[in-house]
């Protein structure tokens, strides 16, 4: 009888083995990402740009043109390539420090100024790369490298959500957030993501999706327990659903 | 229902046991031995053939270990 | 050809459009804003990128994904502006790009205020952001050097694949000159390999600043020093005034240089032989040609618009194998020319004693 693969790498991933952490879902992401822009046809047009965060090196595991930005500085980077490019299909991959700290004004100007680019936004409430200390999204009592006694909204502040922030800026077209935490809500974030980038192909304006991901690593706990935290905990705090969808991008699905 | 298979790779595997969750047979478990990278892969223990070829290990495998063939049309 | 009556800020910005700008960020920041005023409607007007962007943080960053696609870029600024600047131009030449960064310098430190002034001499000439790296660095004195200047940059940027920046001051971006501008041309972007602009037929490429190993990083930057020993062979420009027997030699540049061009000349009238060393390549700073001139005269005096910050490469330069007098004036102050040729006289005077 004829065997016939069902399911293998995406061609928009290169064959390099990851330096993430047994379990973490950069990986998993990576890979909606590639599936998504394999099943638009869109690999040889597409650009991304790295953060300065764990997935610094992302431009060794897709094979996309890809550049490496300074921290934060993606959505103003991407902003550029598209400019001057407007055919292609540029994405920032950022992480919560390098999108939700350094680099707020850059995606907020980004997503109000209608840049039509798409930022997948990888929330995991710590700084990973750095090796565990507070992100603006780390949740209140969680207990970092910078806040051993657990996070005191009174030192520390408040959560910031971003995907609401960025849902009220008028240039914004599709944000949304989702999680990676089982094949369900993996299902979920890749139309997500795919959406996205054919709300980009479309002109319609700027595209953000945020992910609820896990960090096992700098949360002490096991990839598993990690991915049920970001379940329990993460997504009461920063709830799942579709922040804007502007009528352009509906008639798209 | 389709019969299907999955071939791990080992190398690329990192231990981290999200895919031994997902299986609907409880097919994927983790192996006895070493990997060159010193982790415990995941291996398909399957002496019954009811693997169907539903690719959900493959789609929690945070590091694209796992291929996935389905028999038939 | 006509001349026209322009604006500082202005002819540097249509000179850009001139030289085939393709994409324009900058932010509002006093004494340059009417350059971004300017390219907000010709860019425009010419189908070209134009955007404000949120901060200079934001500006320059996206002159590097700009110039990540092959495209001619520039922004302009203002000292504090260049401040946040040099991050993203570290990054920009690290990446070995192209592009073209304009500073027209106020008072400093800190928000100082909207005078001219010549106080990033340092910041722009030495580097300025982190890591070991020099942008060509021109300094223009009047507004059609400024033209030729500007347009030269983005040539320079291209051969080099590296960041050149306009070391201009308030007076410059300023005022009023009649100018002489070239015919526009239209943007082209030539072939190249590097660019990203989809791994359409190729292996994809990947433009970082990024290099984790050692040797590697080491590998690059040596690369990066041997363009910059290509620059200083090639590149070095200045304009020499009276040096025929002169024994005092001011050495300035920008609008210093321009009051000094006059300051030689009336030392001239009054008998004293003064001539004037102006420097058009503050980076590649012109070491030889300075020590030559300085083997054949009695003084130097520098004058800057800053606490003495040329006056370190006029050392270094000539070793101070001749007195090297410093007159600065910070905060913003121009001086009149009478100011710094009483500084000459001051010099000249135990000379002319002795006569």
């Amino acid at each position: 009888m004829e065997r016939k693969t069902v399911f293998a790498k995406p061609e928009a991933l290169t064959d390099a083995l990851t330096h993430y952490c047994p379990g973490c879902t950069h990986g998993v992401i990576h890979r909606l990402i590639a599936e998504a822009i394999d099943e638009l046809g869109i690999r040889e047009i597409t650009i991304g740009i790295a953060p300065v965060g764990c997935a610094v090196l992302a431009y060794n595991y897709f094979n996309l043109d890809f550049a490496e930005a300074a921290h934060g500085r993606a959505p103003a980077m991407a902003t550029g390539l598209k400019r001057v490019q407007p055919d292609k299909v540029v994405f920032t991959y950022q992480g919560d420090g390098d999108l939700a700290a350094i680099g707020t004004a850059e995606v907020v100007h980004a997503a109000t100024r209608g840049e039509n680019i798409t930022t997948i936004f990888i929330n995991n409430a710590i700084y990973g790369m750095t090796g565990g200390q507070m992100a603006p999204t780390t949740l209140p009592g969680q207990v970092t490298t910078s806040t051993p006694f657990g996070r005191d909204v009174k030192l520390a502040g408040h959560p910031l959500r971003v995907a609401e922030l960025i849902a009220t800026t008028s240039g914004a077209a599709y944000v949304v957030r989702r999680m990676v935490t089982k094949p369900a809500t993996i299902a979920s974030a890749k139309k997500a993501v795919k959406l996205a980038f054919q709300t980009q192909m479309a002109n319609f304006g700027f595209s953000l999706v945020e992910i609820l991901s896990s960090c096992p690593t700098n949360w002490g706990l096991s990839p598993l327990e990690a991915l049920e935290w970001v379940e329990e905990s993460m997504a009461a705090y920063y709830p799942l659903g579709d922040y804007k969808v502007i009528d352009e991008v509906k008639s798209l699905k | 229902m389709a019969k299907g298979t999955i071939v791990i790779d080992e190398d690329r595997c990192k231990g981290c046991e999200l895919c031994t969750t997902v299986c609907p047979f409880d097919l994927v478990h983790i192996a006895n031995h070493f990997n060159a990278k010193g982790y415990r892969p995941s291996t398909l223990v399957d002496l019954e053939g009811k693997c169907t070829g539903c690719t959900l290990c493959a789609r929690m495998c945070p590091d694209v270990a796992i291929t996935v063939y389905r028999e038939g049309a | 050809m006509a001349k026209i009556l322009m604006k500082g800020n202005e002819a540097i910005a249509e000179a850009a459009l001139r030289a085939g700008c393709e994409a324009y960020f900058g932010y509002p920041i006093t004494p340059q804003t009417e350059l971004l005023e300017y390219m907000s409607r010709r860019m425009v007007e010419l189908g070209r990128t134009f955007i404000q962007a949120e901060s200079e943080l934001a500006a320059i960053n996206m002159v590097y994904g700009a110039a990540c696609a092959g495209a001619r870029a520039m922004t302009s600024t203002s000292s504090p502006g260049f401040s946040l600047m040099l991050e993203g131009i570290s990054y920009i030449v690290c990446s070995e790009l192209p592009a073209v960064v304009v500073n027209v310098m106020r008072g400093g430190p800190g928000l100082g205020n909207i005078l001219p002034s010549q106080g990033d001499y340092l910041q722009m000439t030495k580097g300025g952001g982190h890591g070991d790296y020099h942008t060509i660095v021109l300094a223009p004195a009047t507004l059609q050097e400024a033209i030729d200047l500007t347009i030269l940059a983005f040539d320079l940027a291209d051969k080099y694949r590296s960041v050149v920046t306009i070391i201009a001051d308030g007076m410059i971006g300023q005022i009023m000159e009649p100018v002489e501008l070239p015919e526009i041309e239209p943007p082209k972007r030539p072939e190249r390999p590097w660019a990203l602009t989809g791994a359409k037929g190729r292996e994809r490429n990947i433009i970082t600043s990024l290099y984790l190993e050692g040797p590697v990083l080491e590998k690059v930057n040596l690369r990066l020093q041997e363009t910059l020993k290509e620059i200083k062979a090639n590149e070095v420009r200045y304009k020499e005034y009276m040096l025929e027997g002169a024994e005092i030699v001011v050495v300035a540049y920008g609008t210093a240089g321009r009051i000094a061009q006059t300051v030689a000349k009336e030392a001239r009238e009054e008998g004293i032989p003064a001539g004037l060393f102006r420097p058009i390549t503050m980076f590649p700073f012109p070491y030889d040609r300075l020590d030559e001139v300085a083997k054949s005269v009695e003084h130097l005096l520098v004058f800057e618009l800053n606490a003495g910050q040329m006056l370190e490469d006029v050392r270094l330069a000539t070793r101070d194998r001749v007195p090297i007098h410093f007159y600065g004036k910070m905060g913003g102050v121009v001086p009149s020319p009478a100011e710094v040729l009483a500084e000459i006289k001051k010099i000249a005077s135990p000379q002319r004693g002795e006569r």
